[in-house]
């Protein structure tokens, strides 16, 4: 697979919930190192196709094909193991573990050994650096031995990227990781996004427009479950159906 | 004719577990809490029954004197522990309801002994209908099953059509929206609460004639009471129609095959249920 | 290692006690030692999955009475049967069942889990009552403990109250010694995690199911011991020993001692025997005291509502943190 073909392949999946279309005949794709944004306004089905995509819900229709394989029917061990992570809108982390333990436990998952019943699991060394290393690169390396439930609920976020991290993912399906952070807290984490999406194929759903703008090489925009445009940040800025139906009722910042 | 009577049993047999089902699996539906002790409710209605008839002399008065002191019963359970678990963890709940089954077993063998007893069948229906020469069915069965039946309508009824059934249909699916809605919780579970192990207890109180009134009673019903909101589905009262009456004749038809294994036939058909549909026959994945 | 906590004081202190009773000689309390250590096996199982897992099975006596059952089944009348082809037998048998009925109900969840385990239990209940398999209601007795010789020398023997004793505090701390292991182990960080946020495991690619079942056939394969103990100091099996009511027994010593801590299920199983024993003496409660259930049953409403993390947590003062994880010491630098 070179660089530049889609690692995630999205076509027409549908999801409905009694008579309501959630997510209705969405097609797209993702590449590493092109990071896609995707935006709309609240029950646009965005959170609903992260976790068509993650496995969280059934597919009803439609294919999803991730590195040329069809992993709509698969459950969501699966899917992770294959390399998809993903990070959730509302906080999902064990929080009456230490940020090590997280990460650790997050690492642990990927090694043969994972069922070993006898050894302390903090001597399996090459897993404890997997742990360590996903938390100095979200920045959380101060913070290694705290109690997941005391940290910030930024470094909470932080943390949860780092689990994901910590299982070495090809892809990234990030569900507004900025959500409820301050300032100086979401510069950190889109610096960190922007860092990560070298590298890896990232799935963005955000609300924050700034960061999108920054962060985004592809742009999707839902409303009622389906894709209403989708292309390069400018374009989709300056289409017209967009503004009316999206980008002009949220603040004239732009 | 023999399999006629053999299938208006697993009927009857069916209705009467759905009484005691469907304020189980409400229970569970509306409120979360896993009650144990709704077995003990059934038993406690059997000795009401054996007792007021004691002393009342008719099944007629006993019936509406041994519902009112089972609501108080309730009521009072409710107000004391069972409020209490609502936000608790299952866990909890199971082992302060284990806890009440064993003080209700205790007081039930301190008021009144260990020994087997039995309650008349009250004069009016003791009588069987002829079937043929030689069988005859029980009119008080049936009577059972017709009391069963109208128990089963005017429930389906209140839940489809009344405003109390609305809020405990809103309560049932999502406690906080109902709340902010202004639906009073905690009056709303209460009478949840009270209504189910009232049924619980009427079952107890109209099927003392037929199965008379032994130690352990409650227990026994009650993990087949279980298997029924298994098999139909938690919060389901159809799933629960259904289950119990498939329960009923499995149990009945098992007792006429296999008597030896009839006891099993339930939970081998709780088993397949859990291979093919987990979450109940009822209940959308 | 500078200090010794006090939790891990406690358990010393606690076993050497234990090793040391037996000398006082009076056989009825070495008998009654013997069965709170048989229980606190089984109350140690059934922690694995209700205070480790995050499975609350209300069915556990199932593996218990099946590994006695086996026991009984397969001695001859007459003779001791062989300690060490009986024992493994027994635990294949109860692990067995845990992995057919495991991989029925561990696919349940909530309170779906709690009902099923039960079923599962009282039909192995119907079997052992309902047929002539076990003797029925009336049970079998085991007129001859198991014998331990092997290759010609008889390193214990088990017909002696004393050396019973000692074997099975031997095998107690065996198995202790094999759960806090396992805990510490990756298999006992994922299944604490499951415990945790089941969900968020799936989602980083753990088999849950899997685990969930391994967890189950293991504390299934324990709980035979400790039924397959029981059953070889009482000398008597009946369907009693599967029914529900055994196994909300089992509940109430993991409550009773605290969950989630090993020693729990240890001061759990202790506690309730010795209560049990108490409100059953006649010489204190006289005629009410074959009505002790009624006591038992009074003190779990109270400890649920009351104390909820159970006696451990007294004993656990010194060692208590805000954490309340499982494993206190994880993460910092060994």
């Amino acid at each position: 697979m070179t660089a530049t073909e889609p690692i995630l392949r999205v076509h027409r999946l549908s999801k409905h919930f009694g008579g309501l279309m959630a997510v209705d005949n969405v097609s797209l794709e993702v590449s590493v190192g092109a990071l896609q944004a995707i935006i709309g306004p609240n029950g646009a089905g965005k959170t609903t196709l992260i976790n068509l995509l993650s496995g969280d819900l059934a597919v009803d229709r439609g294919s999803v094909l991730f590195r040329g394989a069809e992993i709509g029917q698969l459950p969501p061990e699966r899917r992770a193991r294959l390399g998809i992570g993903r990070s959730y809108q509302k906080i999902n982390i064990f929080s009456a573990f230490t940020a090590l333990e997280n990460c650790r436990i997050a690492a642990q998952s990927r090694e043969p050994h994972a069922l070993n019943w006898f050894r302390d699991a903090r001597c399996y060394d090459p897993i404890v650096e997997t742990a360590r290393n996903a938390l100095s690169s979200v920045g959380l390396a101060h913070r290694t031995y705290a109690v997941a439930a005391t940290l910030s609920h930024g470094e909470q976020r932080q943390l949860e990227i780092a689990m994901s991290l910590a299982t070495g993912p090809r892809l990234l399906l990030l569900d507004e990781p900025l959500a409820g952070m301050g300032t100086e807290e979401s510069s950190h984490m889109i610096a960190l996004i922007g860092r990560l999406a070298e590298n890896h194929a990232i799935l963005l759903v955000e609300h924050d427009m700034d960061a999108v703008f920054r962060l985004a090489k592809v742009l999707t925009v839902m409303v009622n479950g389906k894709v209403l445009a989708s292309g390069a940040p400018e374009a989709i800025r300056a289409n017209r159906e967009v503004q009316s139906a999206y980008l002009g009722s949220v603040d004239g910042s732009l | 004719m023999f399999y006629l009577i053999q299938l208006l049993n697993g009927v009857q047999y069916g209705l009467l577990l759905f009484l005691l089902a469907s304020g189980l699996t409400l229970i569970f539906g509306i409120m979360g809490v896993m009650n144990l002790a709704h077995g003990s409710f059934y038993m406690i209605g059997a000795y009401l029954a054996y007792w007021l008839i004691k002393i009342t002399g008719s099944l007629w008065l006993t019936i509406p004197l041994g519902l009112s002191i089972a609501l108080i019963i309730g009521l009072a359970l409710e107000q004391t522990f069972f409020s209490r678990l609502y936000k608790r963890d299952h866990l909890y709940q199971v082992l302060l309801t284990f806890g009440l089954i064993l003080i209700l077993e205790e007081l039930r063998s301190v008021l009144f002994g260990d020994d087997v007893h039995g309650v008349a069948v009250p004069a009016l229906l003791d009588f069987s209908i002829p079937l043929t020469d030689t069988l005859s069915y029980p009119v008080y069965r049936l009577f059972l099953t017709g009391v069963c039946l109208v128990v089963a309508a005017a429930m389906v009824l209140v839940i489809r059509r009344t405003r109390l059934g609305m809020m405990i249909r809103a309560g049932s699916s999502n406690r906080e929206m109902a709340a902010s809605l202004g639906v009073n919780i905690p009056l709303l579970f209460a009478l949840v609460f009270a209504f189910g192990t009232a049924l619980a207890a009427f079952a107890g109180m109209i099927a003392a004639p037929i199965s008379s009134v032994f130690p352990g009673m409650g227990n026994q019903i009650l993990i087949i009471c279980f298997v029924v909101v298994v098999i139909g589905g938690i919060g389901s009262i159809y799933g629960a129609m259904i289950a119990s009456l498939a329960i009923g004749l499995a149990d009945t038809v098992g007792k006429v095959l296999a008597p030896e294994l009839s006891g099993i036939a339930i939970y081998l058909l709780m088993a397949v249920i859990l291979l093919w549909r987990p979450q109940g026959l009822t209940n959308k994945a | 290692m500078p200090n010794i906590s006090l939790s891990r004081a406690a358990l010393i202190s606690g076993a050497l006690l234990l090793a040391v009773f037996p000398l006082t000689g009076a056989t009825f309390y070495i008998q009654l030692g013997a069965k709170i250590m048989i229980m606190a096996i089984f109350a140690l199982s059934l922690d694995l999955l209700v205070g480790h897992t995050g499975l609350v099975s209300l069915g556990h006596a199932a593996y218990f009475g099946l590994a006695a059952y086996v026991l009984a089944l397969i001695s001859p009348k007459y003779e001791a049967a062989s300690l060490w082809l009986t024992l493994p037998t027994a635990m294949v048998a109860a692990a067995t069942a845990a992995l057919i009925i495991g991989f029925l109900v561990v696919r349940t969840a909530g309170v779906y889990f709690i009902m099923v385990t039960l079923a599962f239990a009282q039909m192995l209940y119907a079997v052992f009552h309902d047929t002539k398999l076990g003797g029925g209601s009336d049970g079998i007795y085991i007129y001859i403990r198991p014998d331990a010789t092997i290759a010609g020398i008889k390193p214990v023997d088990l017909e002696n109250p004393v050396q019973f004793y000692y074997f099975v505090l031997a095998v107690m701390i065996a198995v202790y010694y094999l759960l806090s292991k396992v805990l510490h182990a990756p298999f006992g960080r994922a299944l604490a995690g499951i415990k945790i946020n089941e969900n968020r495991m799936r989602s980083l690619g753990y088999p849950v199911f899997t685990y969930k079942l391994a967890a189950f056939v293991f504390a299934g394969a324990l709980a035979g011991i400790a039924g397959y103990l029981a059953a070889s100091q009482f000398g008597f099996v009946n369907p009693e020993i599967l029914a529900w009511h055994h196994s909300g027994t089992a509940l109430m010593m993991v409550i009773l001692g605290g969950m989630g801590r090993l020693h729990g299920p240890l001061i759990g199983a202790f506690a309730y025997v010795l209560l049990q024993e108490f409100f059953s003496a006649a010489s204190v409660f006289g005629a009410y005291a074959k009505h002790w259930q009624l006591a038992m049953g009074s003190l779990i409403v109270l400890i649920v509502l009351i104390l909820p993390h159970g006696l451990a947590d007294l004993f656990d003062r010194a060692h208590l943190n805000e954490r309340g994880d499982v494993n206190p010491a994880d993460g910092e630098p060994k």
